[in-house]
């Protein structure tokens, strides 16, 4: 029977973790490479990171980062950030990446999701959706997307930009709420179940996880299939192995052998 | 011992080959694992692997524009029956046909078609993707010493075709998803997984030790 996935994100910036990782067996918790090795030998079922680097110089840093991971893990990793040509995703694909999520480009040109997808396969394209409900209480829920880290209205609804990623080529879907994203209040589960219900590709849930119950909440309710998260792992609240216990004893199928 | 992991530009072989030199480094004959495009490399190359991403015909054009490669890789693994190893589309081109976007013909050495995968159950999501168990059909050298089975070890799936052998004879694992998929085939001295042996952890790593000492 195939598993929800628990996937914890790194933030990386410059080539290193932002606000570090509360691992206390680290050597070093600001090498991001060091704390994918701990995620890895603690279970995670795949591991993104989002390279938040601003400055164009230090544009290569994620690559190197990338190369070092798929070095000491055998498990599946995600990057997005900042991919907006195909020459980007080629090159985080050949320094290891499995997976690349994209995000404005694909907001901004559509064309690049199939683009994407023609070239490298759809089983590697992530299109990451950041959206807000932005329906009054009480009016039908409406969800819109948002760019530049939330600070952007596009106008654009979410549930039909869901859709016509997928049919462009997405081949999975990243869903963050950013009107919950850092709040730990927990996923917006309605934003996470309009889209999972209306695309035929996995979706991850994104954005809010304060508990261990959010993460069961975003797979029983939101319908996602798996359920991505970050403060909670990286400052030591809970390890992966009690995130997937929980849902476990929940009723989830859950990978627990690693 | 000299393992040879074909490069025709389909994607990420680094994981790959950063797995099988793991592999290789705990084991005692230290086998020398080289990532090639060169043909020569595979003829003379004790084992063969074929890794794959992306679509069937894409897989299969990409080979081909590799001038010699095909039949360096026919050669070693038809004529002189080298020990070859097929991951995911890499497994997927042991079949006669693959049926994806287009008809495309595949190498022949597992009579069957890829198709696509229709769960019986319609909300399972399409790619089949993440951790499954897988089952055994029958005993494999391969899975030697690994658990398997409902509660056994988990093994990584990125995949929407599967390639459904017509002989059930050369079907070695099978995974759930709304209705069995092909996990693993072999025949004689080949063998191929739909999963990613390089990102299935435990199971992944000791997969590709049992294929450095398989000796068919």
């Amino acid at each position: 029977m195939l598993k929800a996935r628990v996937i914890p994100c790194l933030d990386v910036k410059d080539g290193r973790v932002v606000k570090g990782v509360n691992f206390v067996d680290l050597v070093d918790a600001g090498d991001p490479v060091e704390a994918a090795k701990a995620y890895d030998a603690a279970g995670a079922d795949e591991l993104c990171f989002l390279d938040i680097t601003a400055s164009h110089e230090n544009r290569d840093t994620i690559f190197d980062v990338v190369r070092r991971t798929a070095e000491a893990c055998f498990m599946p990793l995600t990057v997005g950030g900042g991919v907006r040509k195909v020459e980007d995703i080629r090159k985080l694909l050949v320094a290891g990446a499995d997976k690349v999520s994209i995000n404005t480009a694909a907001v901004k040109n559509p064309g690049f999701i199939r683009e994407a997808a023609e070239k490298f396969g759809a089983q590697c394209i992530v299109v990451s959706i950041d959206a807000k409900q932005v329906n009054a209480p009480g009016e039908p829920e409406r969800f819109e997307i948002f760019t530049h880290g939330g600070r952007e209205a596009t106008g654009i609804d979410a549930v039909a930009f869901a859709r016509s990623a997928v049919e462009l080529g997405a081949g999975e879907l990243l869903v963050t709420s950013m009107d919950r994203d850092g709040t730990r209040l927990g996923f917006n589960l309605a934003l996470t179940r309009a889209i999972a219900d209306a695309v035929p590709v996995p979706v991850i849930a994104s954005g809010g996880v304060g508990t261990l119950d959010h993460l069961v909440e975003g797979v029983r309710e939101g319908h996602a299939t798996a359920v991505l998260a970050a403060s909670i792992f990286h400052f030591g609240t809970h390890t992966i192995r009690e995130a997937k216990t929980h849902m476990a004893r929940a009723g989830i199928p859950m990978r627990l052998d690693a | 011992m000299l393992i040879a992991i074909i490069d025709y530009g389909s994607g990420n072989l680094r994981s790959a080959q950063k797995a099988f030199e793991r592999a290789a480094h705990a084991h005692a004959r230290k086998p020398q694992v080289r990532v090639t495009a060169d043909p020569d490399v595979v003829a003379r190359a004790d084992k063969v692997v074929l890794p794959g991403v992306g679509a069937f015909a894409d897989c299969r054009r990409g080979l081909a524009a590799v001038d010699g490669m095909s039949e360096a890789l026919l050669e070693a693994v038809e004529t002189k029956a080298r020990p070859f190893f097929g991951i995911c589309v890499g497994m997927q081109l042991m079949a006669a046909r693959g049926l994806e976007f287009e008809t495309t013909q595949g190498f022949g050495w597992i009579p069957g078609d890829v198709t696509a995968i229709m769960p019986d159950d319609p909300a399972l999501k399409i790619p089949h993707m993440g951790w499954n168990t897988i089952r055994l059909t029958r005993e494999h050298p391969l899975f030697a010493g690994i658990e398997t089975g409902d509660d056994g070890l988990h093994a990584y799936f990125v995949h929407s075709y599967h390639l459904k052998a017509a002989d059930p004879a050369h079907v070695v694992a099978t995974a759930d998803y709304g209705g069995p998929i092909t996990a693993v085939v072999s025949r004689d001295n080949m063998v191929g997984t739909q999963f990613h042996p390089e990102k299935s952890q435990r199971l992944g790593l000791a997969l590709i030790a049992n294929f450095l000492d398989w000796a068919p």
